[in-house]
């Protein structure tokens, strides 16, 4: 009972004195806030990186085969650079030994890709866009969904046909106004027939996944992309269930052994990327983001801290004579104490409550404003809450002890 | 306490004097609510030791109504800290209702005060932000009762003191009269052993002064042991019984009739 009415008394203090309070509570709330948007953000992104853009990049329970990762955002070693940089490029021969390795009912599809300007009769100039040479089951591994036209012929993949199927920013650049399907466009000099056209598959960072041209890898396009026309970028394989996924990464990594003429103890001079390699890097940032999260918030909590423990001293001299008086009617030394303890915690955690909603909404304006993405953890909530309550705790101790300490009968004397 | 001569320590019978000089350390009888056996409080200030109270020997039986006088400086007040349990003597025994309370600890202390003794203050000593019937329960809270039974406990009390209608109001609502009278409440709300005012009338004109002495004088006909700190003679007067003090220790402690014979030119002109 005096839990609630240690908890009403701080609530109480709070709406009479609201400006006090106000910034009583400052230095709290901006912390917990930060601390809320900054997690929301960083776990935003994570969900993103996780659910769609690696998805995106690489497909479910698949993985690529390339001379070197393709996904490296992170801080990879010069020395590892350099060790890239002489491995053997993937060719065209490479593929059949590969695919044929792989178990019953396993997809793939190669593919090589650069970025190349394309033009049309329709719009003026040639416009940069990320052109692929693809053959296999690509959209199918890589979930994009024609949403216009058809997916190519095997016929137009085993002939090379000059065909294409692109995104829907192409769509708006190059056939402004008007349907794709039928009409032409021009890579390195030749025309293509669109064929089909991409459903859009949205923008991470303000790099749109739209701008895409895909054409057979046999046509003539491949041999923009790539130096030597047989170089393969990489080679994509889908296994049925994830319990494959090792079976038919070694298969993979034996045969491209032997064709690499490697010796037992030789470190492979290809790799097989799976999406936890690629987030397994992402993981790796998130910690450094998320310790940044804390770090900063945390200045704002020790100052939010100090600033309740001076509030409370002083709240404790002024009410020396309520002090007085509830110790002269049988309060214990504990009983001043939690009194003051709680009294500072709601105080704080009124605080960090504040925090949170103004967090949130920060979140959610970041997120509406920007490409950052924004997703408010639960947990963070829970442990805004608790930083709340704690701050208060712990800057509360100092002069709740004091106030217990008091002598009762010179607080009685205090006028 | 060999040299507590009757002449020294005033008491005035035989039965008081034998609470007071039995075996040291010894429990005294169940009738006797107070005993103090030579207590002595002297504080350091700064090296130099000041003496407040210099070996008092009291005993008060239950339902007895006792003023303790003094003039300033005459050390009532460090017995009336010591007698509340606010304080503890530097030498000497303190027994309160079969408690041995001058060895006791902090808390213990606590407990002993929110049990067996009800403070009625000069200044009140109200909480200004809280209702008088939420500082009628406030004794209760430390008491560990239930809400309910608090609010029930807390209204009974208020009715005693006929302020059932002013319940809700906060001190500052209240007449000087009416505040001290929810600090009476309070105190008797825990049934303490004692009720303890120090100068209860202090801070009120003559009109609420006899009103409040009208309280006290019903409550210790029904049987409420109260115990009275004033150096005013004619508020002394309405006990008893009077214990008065000089330097320390006891200089008289006679019977309210013998008292009135003996001050009756300060209370007639008090009057």
């Amino acid at each position: 009972m005096l839990f609630f009415e240690s908890i009403r008394l701080a609530l109480n203090t709070i709406r009479a004195q609201k400006l006090k309070s106000f910034f009583t509570l400052l230095g709290v709330c901006i912390g917990v806030m930060f601390l809320i948007a900054v997690v929301s953000i960083v776990e935003g992104m994570g969900r993103y990186m996780e659910q769609d853009l690696i998805g995106k990049l690489i497909g479910v329970n698949s993985f690529e085969l390339r001379h070197r990762p393709n996904i490296n955002m992170g801080d990879v070693d010069p020395s590892v650079w350099e060790s890239y940089r002489r491995r053997p490029r993937l060719y065209h021969d490479d593929v059949a030994p590969v695919v044929d390795a792989l178990p019953a009912g396993t997809r793939w599809a190669y593919v090589s890709d650069n970025s190349l300007p394309v033009s049309s009769r329709y719009s003026s100039g040639p416009r940069n866009a990320q052109i692929s040479a693809v053959d296999g089951d690509f959209f199918a591994i890589r979930k994009f969904v024609i949403a216009e036209g058809r997916d190519f012929t095997p016929q137009e993949l085993a002939m090379g046909t000059p065909v294409v199927i692109v995104g829907p920013d192409i769509v708006k650049r190059l056939f402004p106004g008007l349907s794709a399907i039928g009409r032409e466009l021009k890579m390195g000099g030749l025309p293509y027939t669109v064929v089909g056209v991409l459903e859009t598959q949205g923008s991470a960072f303000g790099l749109s996944f739209d701008n895409q041209v895909f054409a057979p890898w046999q046509s003539p396009v491949h041999r923009l992309l790539n130096r030597v026309p047989s170089i393969v970028d990489a080679v994509i394989i889908q296994v049925p269930t994830a319990s494959q996924m090792t079976e038919a990464q070694e298969r993979v990594r034996q045969v491209m052994r032997t064709r690499h003429k490697l010796r037992p103890g030789q470190p492979d001079n290809f790799s097989l990327q799976t999406s936890e390699s690629a987030l397994a890097f992402w993981n790796k940032l998130k910690r450094y983001l998320v310790l940044a999260g804390v770090a900063l918030p945390a200045i704002g909590l020790v100052v939010g801290a100090i600033v309740i423990m001076n509030i409370m001293l002083v709240a404790v001299a002024e009410r020396t004579r309520e002090i007085g008086i509830r110790k002269a009617l049988g309060a214990r030394r504990v009983d001043i104490m939690s009194q003051f303890l709680i009294e500072a915690a709601t105080l704080s955690t009124v605080g960090a409550a504040v925090g949170i909603a103004l967090g949130v909404g920060l979140a959610k304006v970041i997120a509406a404003i920007s490409p950052l993405p924004a997703t408010v953890a639960p947990w963070s909530i829970v442990v805004g809450v608790a930083l709340g309550a704690g701050v208060g705790i712990i800057s509360g101790v100092y002069p709740a002890s004091r106030a217990s300490m008091l002598d009762p009968i010179a607080a009685l004397r205090q006028e | 306490m060999s040299q507590s001569t009757e002449a020294e320590v005033g008491i005035s019978t035989t039965a008081e004097r034998q609470a007071v000089t039995s075996q040291p350390g010894a429990t005294p009888g169940r009738d006797w609510v107070i005993v103090t056996r030579g207590i002595k409080r002297e504080y350091d200030m700064g090296g130099e030791i000041v003496r407040a109270l210099r070996g008092v020997d009291i005993a008060i039986r239950r339902n007895e109504y006792v003023a303790i006088m003094g003039p300033s400086g005459s050390g009532k007040s460090t017995l009336m800290n010591l007698i509340g349990c606010l304080d503890t003597p530097t030498a000497g025994e303190y027994w309160l209702n079969g408690n041995l309370v001058s060895s006791m600890k902090d808390d213990e202390l606590a407990r002993i005060r929110n049990k067996e003794i009800g403070f009625v203050f000069q200044t009140f000593n109200l909480l200004p932000r809280a209702t008088a019937l939420h500082n009628v329960e406030l004794p209760l809270v430390y008491a560990g009762m239930s809400a309910k039974q608090r609010r029930e406990t807390a209204a009974y009390a208020l009715e005693r003191v006929q302020l059932t209608s002013r319940m809700h109001h906060k001190p500052n609502e209240l007449s000087g009269g009416q505040r001290q009278r929810v600090a009476i409440a309070r105190a008797l709300v825990n049934s303490p052993s004692i009720l303890l005012a120090d100068e209860p009338t202090g801070n009120l004109d003559s009109a609420t002064s006899s009103e409040i002495m009208k309280v006290f004088e019903e409550l210790a006909e029904q049987g409420q042991t109260v115990i009275m700190v004033t150096h005013e003679a004619d508020i002394a007067a309405h006990a008893r019984r009077v214990v008065a003090l000089h330097d320390g220790q006891v200089s008289s402690d006679t019977r309210r009739e013998r008292f009135v014979r003996e001050n009756e030119h300060i209370i007639a002109a008090k009057k």
